[in-house]
């Protein structure tokens, strides 16, 4: 990440940068397989998450990624918050930032509020996922666990399935996975297909079983039924019957290709149960290499900025 | 008696699409003559050489936030804004809080015009009660108190048969109905829905949404034989329902915004709710049409919609953000680089789009620089580059994307009877 001070998005990282970071989680994988996986370089350094939105998985591994460098970790739960006393986010921003904060993660419902924070804070910004924008550490890790199965992503077919239009996991995924070299397709129905997206640089299907059995890789997405307002879908049960991963389908499928998915399952809904067990379904994986990425996104972030620990320098 | 030598600029007669160098002799707030080597050894001479005279513009819309967001902007402060920007007949639009929909806030609003010395008010009344778009509003007393057209913009009147009565009662009083088109079921946020909207994650809104809100708007129009005025056309399919119409001879005329035929939807990418307007910024091609439709007369008129705001509205998430950009003292400069310079139109022609246009449209008297006409009139330097800073805007708010940009030509001066500003 040399030229970048926050991570925003793919968007604004060139392919050398993504290699960066997944070359520096490579080494703090390896960190994570030690008896003590702690290493000393954010020593003293403060990182506070932001999350104004629910996450489980999310926080925890941003909590964990922070905790393995040695900094402290703060999680701000909007629920008890002065955001409920309708504060601003500005406000809310510029409070932790004066408590002299290292780095802030931040998950909103509303696209772009991690740009917004960025132009006026002085510590590095991270994005765990804006409104139906981007979600640049998912991607990342969901790389990272594609190379470490294949070794190359060059060339490989990567299907991401489901509700792409209110999706920011999609939106990162096929900028990072073009900067890769992988091809990418979404398949979902046209009311999930957002206006142009065959122009961030995939092919679009609206039949699941015309492309299942063609690519490498199958990315189920969560159907954002919280985002949704009404009529996308006429019902889930339909919703399974044309794109669902259902039993029936799983034996459509290459035996070499591997199925990921962001998390939550909705399962019975884009997933049967029975892809749980499957040796080629890699979501446990994409949930350990996530707190690597992050460790890597923090540190290069603090190199960059010259306030890693002593023993780090 | 007060008397002011404008001396030896080129004046320009947008009616007759003429230029001719001439003194101009104002004496009370009328014009004395128009014509070579005028003497007036007492007046206050104003030296125009290299300096084009046109008409003072009238700006078919606009917002002043007053009452109820007197913050933003006031009656008074936004007549002097306008002013400054050449503008001297402005029609603020009715949404304010409460919304202008009874003859006595239309008679508050022209006493507080009146007492800024500076642009004068045309009155745009409500269509609804509390511009609820439920009920007709009293359209007659509005227009005694000295209303000329009504609107419910900020939103577009859904319900058909309340659309209809409104464009046939206004009839009763001649007054044009604008229409801010848009279907609301068909804009979610607003970014034009394409390709931008989808990278950055923002439901869209597409150019439709306001084309089919015109087409119904037209049709009823057609029905009812009424003057109708489509608000602030921002896409191509909105302009192709417009020559359709125009075709047909129904009466409907339309207005666009410098914003809308200077910048593009590219300009949302870094989130920048400077960018953020309503409709929304729209496509390149979508850019083309509307300048092709200027030229050809399909769009009519070229308004500002400037629409003060506070930080505290604007400096916030994309989504959560204020739209609109104040639009009065840097629409010439726009106009003039992105028309003019780049050969669209010749001056004559845009400061027709600016002036009688208008006029016509509203249906008042145009401005002319001829002899026995009031004063009413600004200088314009063509040659002029400026930056537009905080300190030399006139509005109270400065919520603009050409902030600190470099803009070329610029309103010098602007006189409307015994009111005159002479920017610095």
């Amino acid at each position: 990440m040399a030229g970048l001070k926050h991570l925003l998005g793919i968007a604004e990282l060139t392919r050398e940068e993504i290699q960066a970071i997944l070359e520096q989680a490579r080494r703090f994988r390896e960190v994570l397989d030690r008896p003590i996986p702690i290493v000393p370089v954010l020593r003293g350094k403060a990182i506070v998450n932001l999350f104004f939105e629910p996450s489980t998985r999310t926080i925890t591994s941003f909590n964990l990624a922070a905790s393995r460098l040695s900094a402290q970790c703060l999680n701000f739960a909007v629920g008890a918050s002065a955001v409920k006393k309708g504060e601003s986010i500005l406000d809310t921003v510029a409070n932790i930032e004066a408590m002299r904060v290292d780095g802030i993660v931040v998950r909103h419902s509303v696209a772009g509020v991690p740009h917004f924070l960025a132009r006026r804070v002085s510590c590095f910004v991270v994005n765990a996922g804006d409104g139906c924008h981007e979600h640049p550490t998912q991607a990342l890790l969901d790389a990272f666990t594609l190379l470490e199965h294949f070794g190359t992503l060059e060339g490989k077919r990567v299907l991401i399935v489901g509700d792409i239009a209110h999706s920011r996991v999609a939106r990162s995924n096929i900028l990072l996975l073009n900067k890769l070299g992988a091809q990418v397709a979404v398949c979902g129905p046209p009311t999930l297909l957002p206006a142009g997206i065959e122009e961030l640089g995939c092919e679009v299907f609206y039949h699941l079983d015309r492309i299942l059995s063609e690519v490498d890789v199958v990315n189920m997405l969560r159907l954002q039924t919280e985002r949704m307002t009404a009529n996308f879908i006429p019902s889930l049960r339909e919703y399974r019957q044309f794109y669902g991963l259902t039993r029936e389908r799983l034996a459509k499928l290459n035996p070499e290709t591997v199925i990921i998915h962001p998390g939550p399952v909705n399962w019975g809904v884009e997933m049967d149960y029975d892809v749980r067990e499957l040796p080629q379904t890699l979501i446990m994986n994409q949930v350990k290499n996530g707190v690597a990425v992050r460790m890597a996104v923090f540190y290069l972030l603090a190199r960059k900025r010259g306030i890693l620990s002593e023993e780090a320098k | 008696m007060s008397r002011r030598l404008f001396t030896g600029g080129r004046v320009i007669d947008p009616l007759k699409g003429t230029v001719r160098v001439a003194d101009v002799l104002i004496e009370d707030g009328r014009i004395k003559a128009v014509g070579r080597n005028l003497r007036a050894a007492d007046a206050e001479k104003i030296d125009c050489r290299n300096r084009y005279l046109a008409p003072g513009f009238i700006d078919l819309h606009c917002h002043l936030r007053q009452p109820g967001e007197e913050q933003k902007e006031s009656i008074a402060s936004g007549c002097r804004a306008a002013f400054a920007g050449g503008w001297t007949q402005i029609c603020p639009m009715p949404n304010t809080t409460p919304p202008i929909d009874s003859e006595a806030l239309v008679r508050f609003e022209l006493e507080a015009a009146r007492t800024a010395d500076a642009a004068r008010v045309i009155p745009v009344g409500c269509c609804t009660k509390g511009r609820q778009g439920k009920e007709l509003a009293e359209l007659g007393g509005m227009w005694q108190a000295g209303a000329r057209a009504i609107s419910d913009d900020g939103s577009w009147v859904s319900d058909v048969g309340l659309f209809r009565r409104i464009l046939e009662y206004a009839k009763t009083f001649d007054l044009l109905v604008m229409s801010h088109c848009e279907v609301p079921e068909l804009v979610s946020e607003l970014a034009d829905e394409g390709v931008v909207s989808t990278r950055l994650g923002l439901a869209g809104a597409p150019g439709v949404g306001e084309a089919i809100a015109a087409m119904r708007d037209i049709l009823l129009a057609h029905l009812t034989h009424a003057r109708l005025h489509i608000c602030h056309v921002s896409s191509a399919e909105t302009v192709e329902v417009l020559r359709w119409a125009k075709a047909r001879g129904i009466a409907v005329t339309a207005e666009t915004c410098p914003h809308y035929l200077a910048l593009t939807v590219e300009q949302l990418n870094q989130f920048d709710t400077n960018y953020k307007v309503n409709p929304p910024l729209r496509s390149e091609a979508d850019r083309k049409a509307l300048v092709r439709a200027l030229i050809d007369g399909t769009i009519d008129a070229i308004a500002t919609d400037h629409a003060p705001h506070s930080p505290e509205d604007k400096d916030k998430e994309f989504s959560a953000a204020a739209s609109g950009i104040i639009g009065f003292e840097t629409a010439f400069s726009v106009l003039y680089e992105t028309l003019v310079v780049k050969k669209t139109l010749t001056l004559p022609e845009l400061i027709a789009r600016l002036t009688v246009v208008p006029a016509q449209i509203l249906g008042v008297e145009p401005p002319r620089i001829v002899p026995e006409a009031e004063a009413n009139l600004v200088v314009l330097d063509t040659e002029a580059t400026w930056i537009l800073t905080e300190e030399k805007i006139v509005s109270r708010s400065h919520n603009t994307p050409w902030l600190g940009k470099k803009l070329r030509g610029r309103v010098i001066a602007t006189l409307l009877g015994e009111s005159f500003r002479l920017n610095q």
